[in-house]
Formats: C-alpha cells, sequence, structure tokens
C-alpha cells in the first residue's frame, strides 16, 4: 500500500560540490571521540576511565535518567582523555585507537521471533538505543514511553545530502533487519517515507507502511512526513529512526558485532574532489577529510549547511552524521552588499535578488549572515518554504516569551529544530530560529514532560 | 591601508562604546557586514536583509516623489491662471514638466524630505545610542512616506514637531523597529491632523503660497477633489486627471497611475502584500457601491450635505484622495498589520470598507483612509488572534477524535 505525498511548500537549496558516486576508505584514524552533546538531553555518567583498555562495544558511559541506555566505544583501544568544560561538563570522550580492532560479541538475533522486551533489551546493551529518537522534543526516545508510530525517513531533500540509495547500496539484508527489530517496538505502523525513483533496496522493504513524497526541501525530512501522515497531538510520541542507522543494527542483529562504519559524504565547494568515504563514526576529521580538504579559511560542518554543527579539523565526525561540508567562511566586508544586485547568493524574494531567475543554477554560498540581526519585521514569507499547518512567526514569538500554553496550543510538540532551518535561512531579520525552537522545547520537556 | 581595512579597524576599535551603534549605522550603510552565522543555526543564509527589503520600498516610492514634486509647481501656477481668468491647452510636456514646476518642487517638496529624514534619523541614532541597540532601518521607509503624505505648504516647523512625535511615541517607546503598534508615518499625520486642526484642514494648505495669498487681491484657490465633493460643489478634473495625479492633493498621494506602478514593484519583488493590496481595493468598491445603491434608491437626496461624496462613482472613489496610496505604502506595513495570510484579506478590506464610510460621514476632513488604518493597526493583532485560533481549534479537534 503506497500513499503520495506532495509537499508545495519548500525550497530546495542547490549548492556546488555535490559528493561523486565513489567512495574511498579513509584509513582507521589514530584518535575517535564520543561527545554527550550529539546527545541532546542526555546527561553522561561515565564509566571508562582515563587509561582503560576498550574494546569496540565497551560501555563508556550511560544516561544519567535511564542507566539502561547505553553509550560503546565505536572502536577499540585506549580511552586516552575525558575532556570537560565548564562545571566539569563531559566535552568527549577520547579513544587512541589500536591498529587492530577488536569487537565484543553480542550474539546473533532472529528479531521475527523475539518479544518487544527482547528486541528493546537488546538495543540497550548493544548500544544502539540512541539511534532512536522521539518527537516530541527531539531527543533519544524515551524507552518507557509507548510510540504511537515509527516514522524512517528514505528520502533525503537537504542540501548536498548523502544519496542514501548509493550508501546503503547492497544493505538490504541489514536494512530488512533493522527494520523487523524496530517493528517490534511499536503497536502501530512503521512508516516509510521514500522518493519518487525509489529503488528495491527500500520499495521492497517488509513489515512498513510505505510512502511516496515529492516536492522540494523539506520534503525529506521527517517531521514534515509525520506532520502529513500520522501528525503528533498532546500526549503522543512518535519515534523516527534513519535508514542508515537501521542498517547498524541490522548488522548487529544478524553478526552479533557492532560495526559503527558508515559511508559519509564529503560535500560542499572547498573539497577538491567532493564524493563518499567510509568512515567509523566518532573518526577524526581531518583523517577522514585527507588530502581533500581546502581548509583555507573552511567552514568544516559535520552534517548539512542548514542544521549540522561546526567543527575543527581536529574535531570528530558527529555520532548521527552522514554527511561533512565544508564551505567557505564569509568573513568580509562587502561594498554596498545591501543595496546592489546580487546574482550569486539565494534568495526567495526578488528585491533585486535574481535567483529567481536561474532556478536550476548550483550557488557557491559562504556563512555570512548578509545582513545584521533585527526585530521580527517582515510577514508572509516564512509561510511559504513552511509545510507545516503551524503559524511559524506566532510559534517562534511563543517560544520566545516562553508562554508554555501557546507553546503547546500553536503545535510545540509537532516541530524539531530541523523544521526551522529554512524559515531560518531565508529570514530578513537573521533570527536565529532553530536555537530559539530549540530552548523552547528544552523548556517544554523540563515543564510538561 | 585600504579604507575598507581602516573602518574594520575604527569598528573594533568603537565595539561596545556607547557611539558604537552610531558608528556602525553608517559603517552597514557602506558595507554590508563581516557577520558569519552562529553555531546552533543555519550555516548560510539567504542574500536578503532588512536593508535591502526597506530599500525596494524607497525605490518604488521614488515615481511618487517626482510626480508631487512636479505636481507641487503645476497646481501652483494652474491656480494663478484660474485666478486670472487664463485657460490654456494642458500638455504633459508644456505644462507639466517644466523646470519652472520642478523648482516649486524643489524649495517646497525637497525641504520635507531633508527636514523628514534630518528630525527622524537623529531622534533615531539618539535612541539606539541611548539605548544601546544597532540603528533599525524601519525609519528609511517612514521618512519617505512623511513628506508624500502632508500637505505641500505644511511649515517645516510643524512637521519637525510631528516627526519626532511620531518617532518617539508611535515606535521608540514600544522597543523600536518590529515593536511599534500603530504605523510611525500615520502617527505623525495624525498628529499633524489634531494638532494644528484650522492649519491641516483648510482648503489653502494643499496649493503653495495659497495661504499667504488669502484675503489679497491675488487669491487663489487650494481645493482639493474630495473638498468639493463634501461641499457638494462639481469637480472641474477629468476621470484621467484624477487617475494620472493632476489634482491637488498631499504631495505624493495624487497619481494613482505610479501608485499603481509602486504596488507593482512591492508585489513583483514580494516585499509588499498583495492581498493586502487587493483587498483594500475591494473593500473600499463595496462601500462606495453601497453608497451609489443608497443615492440611486433616493434614500438620500441632493439637499443632504452627504449627497455629494456618496454620489461619486465607487471607482471614482479608488482614484481620489489617499485611498490608493494608503492602500500600497500603509496599509502594506508588516509591522503594524496583520500577520496571517486570511487576516491580511479581513485587514485590508476593513480599511477600504471603513474609509469610504469615514470619508463620506466625515465633514470636517473628508479623508478617512489615515484614520481607518491607524483604526485597523490596532484590531490588526484582534484579527489575528482569531486566525490563529482557528489553527489552535483544528488541534485541538484533533485530539478529540482520538481520545474519543
Amino acid at each position: 500500500m503506497s500513499k503520495d505525498i506532495r509537499i508545495k511548500k519548500g525550497l530546495d537549496i542547490k549548492l556546488v560540490g555535490e559528493a561523486e558516486k565513489n567512495t574511498t576508505n579513509s584509513p582507521l584514524s589514530s584518535v575517535y571521540a564520543v561527545k554527550p552533546e550529539d546527545f541532546h538531553g542526555i546527561t553522561p555518567k561515565l564509566v571508562a576511565k582515563e587509561g582503560a583498555e576498550v574494546k569496540a562495544g565497551d560501555t563508556l558511559f550511560y544516561s544519567k535518567s535511564d542507566e539502561r541506555i547505553l553509550f560503546l566505544s565505536p572502536v577499540s583501544g585506549k580511552v586516552m582523555e575525558v575532556v570537560r568544560g565548564a562545571r566539569r561538563k563531559v566535552l568527549a570522550v577520547k579513544i587512541a585507537a589500536d591498529t587492530k580492532q577488536v569487537h565484543k560479541d553480542f550474539g546473533t538475533k532472529d528479531a521475527d521471533v523475539m518479544s518487544a522486551e527482547e528486541v528493546k533489551n537488546y538495543l540497550f546493551t548493544s548500544g544502539c538505543w540512541p539511534f532512536i529518537k522521539q518527537r516530541p522534543y527531539d531527543v533519544v526516545a524515551n524507552p518507557n514511553q509507548a510510540p504511537k508510530a515509527i516514522f524512517i525517513s528514505g528520502h533525503v531533500s537537504a542540501p548536498l545530502a548523502a544519496d542514501l540509495e548509493y550508501t546503503l547500496a547492497g544493505k538490504e539484508a541489514e536494512l530488512q533487519a533493522g527494520v523487523t527489530a524496530v517493528s517490534k517496538l511499536t503497536e502501530g505502523k512503521v512508516h516509510l517515507s521514500v522518493g519518487q525513483e525509489a529503488s528495491s533496496l527500500f520499495t521492497n522493504l517488509k513489515n512498513v507502511e510505505h510512502h511516496k513524497v515529492s516536492g522540494p526541501h523539506p520534503s525529506g525530512n521527517v517531521g514534515t512526513q509525520i506532520s502529513k501522515i500520522n501528525p503528533i497531538n498532546k500526549g503522543e510520541v512518535v519515534w523516527v529512526i534513519t535508514p542508515q542507522d537501521l542498517i547498524i543494527i541490522g548488522e548487529l542483529f544478524l553478526t552479533g558485532k557492532l560495526n559503527m562504519t558508515r559511508t559519509i559524504a564529503l560535500t560542499g565547494s572547498q573539497f577538491s574532489t567532493p564524493q563518499y568515504v567510509t568512515a567509523i563514526v566518532g573518526a577524526n576529521i581531518a583523517d577522514v577529510t585527507a588530502n581533500n580538504l581546502q581548509n583555507n579559511n573552511t567552514r568544516i560542518i559535520s552534517g548539512n549547511v542548514l542544521s549540522g554543527k561546526e567543527v575543527k579539523e581536529d574535531g570528530f565526525l558527529g555520532y548521527y552524521d552522514n554527511q561533512i561540508t565544508a564551505i567557505p567562511e564569509g568573513d568580509d566586508y562587502e561594498f554596498f552588499g545591501w543595496n546592489k544586485p546580487v546574482f550569486n547568493k539565494i534568495s526567495t524574494s526578488r528585491a533585486l535578488t535574481f535567483s529567481w531567475l536561474t532556478p536550476k543554477k548550483k550557488y557557491d554560498l559562504n556563512t555570512n549572515t548578509n545582513g545584521e540581526h533585527r526585530a521580527f519585521v517582515v510577514t508572509g514569507s516564512y509561510e511559504e518554504v513552511f509545510p507545516l499547518d503551524i503559524y511559524p512567526m506566532q510559534l517562534l514569538k511563543a517560544f520566545m516569551y516562553k508562554d508554555l500554553d501557546e507553546m503547546e496550543a500553536l503545535g510545540g510538540y509537532e516541530v524539531a529544530p530541523e523544521d526551522f532551518a529554512l524559515t531560518e535561512f531565508i529570514c530578513v531579520s537573521k533570527q536565529p530560529h532553530q536555537k530559539i525552537i530549540r530552548e523552547g522545547l528544552d523548556l517544554m520537556r523540563e515543564e510538561l514532560g | 591601508m585600504s579604507f575598507k581595512g581602516n573602518l574594520h579597524n575604527l569598528k573594533e576599535k568603537y565595539r561596545g562604546t556607547k557611539m558604537a551603534p552610531a558608528f556602525n549605522a553608517i559603517h552597514t550603510f557602506l558595507y554590508l557586514p563581516n557577520e558569519v552565522t552562529h553555531a546552533g543555526g543555519t550555516h548560510i543564509k539567504a542574500a536578503d536583509d532588512l536593508k535591502r527589503t526597506m530599500n525596494i520600498v524607497i525605490v518604488a516610492l521614488l515615481p511618487c516623489l517626482l510626480f508631487g514634486m512636479f505636481n507641487a509647481g503645476y497646481q501652483y501656477y494652474a491656480a494663478i491662471d484660474a485666478a486670472n481668468g487664463i485657460t490654456s491647452e494642458f500638455t504633459i510636456l508644456g505644462s507639466f514638466l517644466t523646470l519652472d514646476n520642478l523648482w516649486i518642487g524643489i524649495i517646497k517638496v525637497l525641504p520635507l524630505v531633508i527636514v523628514s529624514y534630518g528630525v527622524g534619523l537623529l531622534v533615531e541614532f539618539i535612541f539606539a545610542v541611548i539605548k544601546g541597540h544597532e540603528v533599525e532601518e524601519g525609519y528609511l521607509v517612514t521618512g519617505m512616506l512623511v513628506p508624500l503624505i502632508v500637505p505641500v505648504d505644511t511649515p517645516l516647523w510643524m512637521l519637525s514637531v510631528a516627526v519626532v512625535f511620531g518617532v518617539v511615541i508611535g515606535k521608540e517607546v514600544f522597543g523600536g523597529t518590529g515593536m511599534n503598534i500603530l504605523n510611525p508615518a500615520l502617527t505623525i499625520r495624525a498628529f499633524l491632523f489634531f494638532a494644528y486642526p484650522t492649519w491641516m484642514s483648510g482648503d489653502k494648505v494643499w496649493v503653495y503660497d495659497a495661504v499667504e495669498r488669502t484675503g489679497t487681491a491675488d487669491a487663489i484657490s487650494g481645493e482639493t477633489i474630495l473638498g468639493s465633493y463634501a461641499q457638494n460643489q462639481e469637480v472641474a478634473y477629468s476621470t484621467f486627471d484624477k487617475f494620472m495625479g493632476f489634482i491637488p492633493g498631499s504631495v505624493g498621494e495624487t497619481s494613482t497611475f505610479l501608485i499603481l506602478i509602486g504596488a507593482s514593484i512591492l508585489i513583483f519583488t514580494k516585499i509588499g502584500s498583495w492581498r493586502i493590496i487587493l483587498s483594500v481595493f475591494v473593500g473600499a468598491a463595496a462601500m462606495g457601491l453601497i453608497f451609489n445603491q443608497i443615492v440611486a434608491f433616493d434614500i438620500i437626496t441632493e439637499t443632504s450635505k452627504f449627497y455629494g461624496l456618496m454620489n461619486t462613482v465607487w471607482w471614482e472613489h479608488l482614484t481620489i484622495g489617499g485611498l490608493a496610496f494608503g492602500a500600497v505604502f500603509m496599509a502594506t506595513d508588516p509591522v503594524t498589520g496583520s500577520q496571517t495570510n486570511k487576516g491580511k484579506w479581513i485587514y485590508g478590506f476593513l480599511i477600504g470598507f471603513l474609509s469610504i464610510m469615514i470619508r463620506v460621514f466625515n465633514p470636517a476632513y473628508p479623508e478617512g483612509v489615515f484614520l481607518a488604518i491607524l483604526l485597523m493597526n490596532v484590531f490588526a493583532p484582534t484579527i489575528d488572534h482569531y486566525v490563529v485560533k482557528g489553527n489552535v481549534t483544528k488541534r485541538m479537534k484533533r485530539l478529540k477524535v482520538k481520545t474519543a
């Protein structure tokens, strides 16, 4: 059974530096890191001590709120440093990798014959639980709640996003095993959304309800799909998981080993040859991007240009990311940049901006804000790129003045920061939408549970 | 070191000091700043900023300003000719776009523009320095709107007082651009009207020098069309004159043709809301039609003091007075107008509807547009409240269906 979802409101941001379909294996990095900040809302309790030997699959830390949720080492080696920030907050656990990798064996399982409780426990011990995230609040799923449905987005629409058909090619068995496993976790359905030209990799999957989505970004955002398929109401929870994480879960069930190797897209104009590489989660950025990155006043982003995190070259690949983007920094002045005609930047207006003339052109955008921060002035523009049935500006304002009743009534449960990436991109007043949403969601989570 | 580099060093030197906003206002006017995107947000941003947006509105206003400068002179000489009983053939190049007319514009209209910007920006800079925020762009548009909506013979001191009042009470006390409830330009216009009613609502102020000459042998008339209609007099202007704007009135509001060109610029660039512009005209036409029907059914007869304006054909209402200007440049202000798309339809329609109603029923000052817009500015949040409530109710219903 297939249902079509057509997204009309949105914006495809076309950038130069799309990854060529050519994969190289990046060598094993010397240092890996797991950063608690990748798991928003989790307070880590450290298990691994500095200097301890760990195997790939040994526990580094667990969640303070639920000690079943473990975070495991992606590689075997020695814990070389626990990086701490202000008030001794754990920023990263660094592991010096051994040249020979040893994996802890969790034992193979057949998800078909397992109960929900057994699947859950297996995911806890194998450290795969953090792959499952929940809406509302966009945090690691709370295992004590029952989700009304699980959503998987097999469609990507974010700028320069890794092509899932390519990165997951040949992993049908793993994907199916992962889907079967998570389908045990809900009484409701597992919804899988794919693009119009999805291959058999996705369309042959069993135990899921198939949907086809089309239209501009954010059609690939799982939040958009949830709102069209089965919107979240107050008191309800849905879980989301990405296909690239599902194959890690699938491989675990089939082999009993936690193999956190991903195919990563290196994208953006600052890569000399944008392409794919394989790397293990938490790998050192410099190692993954070696001999390819032009690190000359470059912004390196773990993730995409809309919602990714800025990292330095000595930083580490984010836990959930399958993309590294590098674009030029824009820390320069532009003479009369505010009133002269603009041909080399994207705009949704036609205010002497001419991107509407060349809808297929690919742009080399930099990180300049193109203007200063202001109060909200322009109205009606966000609605053109925001497909959810929510008033975006009203919700943002409610999030800013922290009126919990309004935050709830206007649709606060249905949004994640990434849903507001496009409105932030086009914002004339240069307001930090995603930050406003993130802080508002944290407040709601704290106050309303 | 380059000019760019020098400015950058100055900016760093003044960072955090009291005068930083004043310096930055000038710096960012010359150069798009070197600011980059911050953590936790998008790493790239679209090309538009508030300066660019406001700049387009000013561009859309320029034709009206230029026309207003010529028209100031044209109306002056036409009134003198009329007073002396001279009639001459009208040609656009021969009698309108002349240097004599432009000169009147330069000595009468340009000072209005300079005073409006000078006084207004001074107030903005002072507030920015005191409160330590950046100088915001809102006044770039307000400063251009103000000279276009005042009568040509407005004394500069009156304008200065009104601008100070409008910027401080209309905007800065609420927190600056984006926070105000009332349209600042209209607040200034309303202040002029209510503070100096004898000056502002007479029939002399609309043509240069008409006030000075009153009671002398050289007396000339400066009656607007609305004023004539309100007194049940015949109007001597053709439909073409009214549409093109060769009529007395506030500086920039007379030419419906050029206002529509401005409207098309705003709509094409997606900066003005076509919903508001269209619905204001629809609302005004609706009210005009209702009045026409009242006259047609002889409910109001020629003896009534409302007859002149009620009998004005509905489409003529759209071309005279400040309705078109208000619809295109005033009602579309995103800060004070309705913010939801559905709300914009309601908001615009009510502005048009009330404008014509006030126009007909207010014998003292037969121009209702600015009062109608100010009134709807106050009600815009209420309209939005109910539109948004519709969305909230829909969400609640979805929940009820689930739990039932």
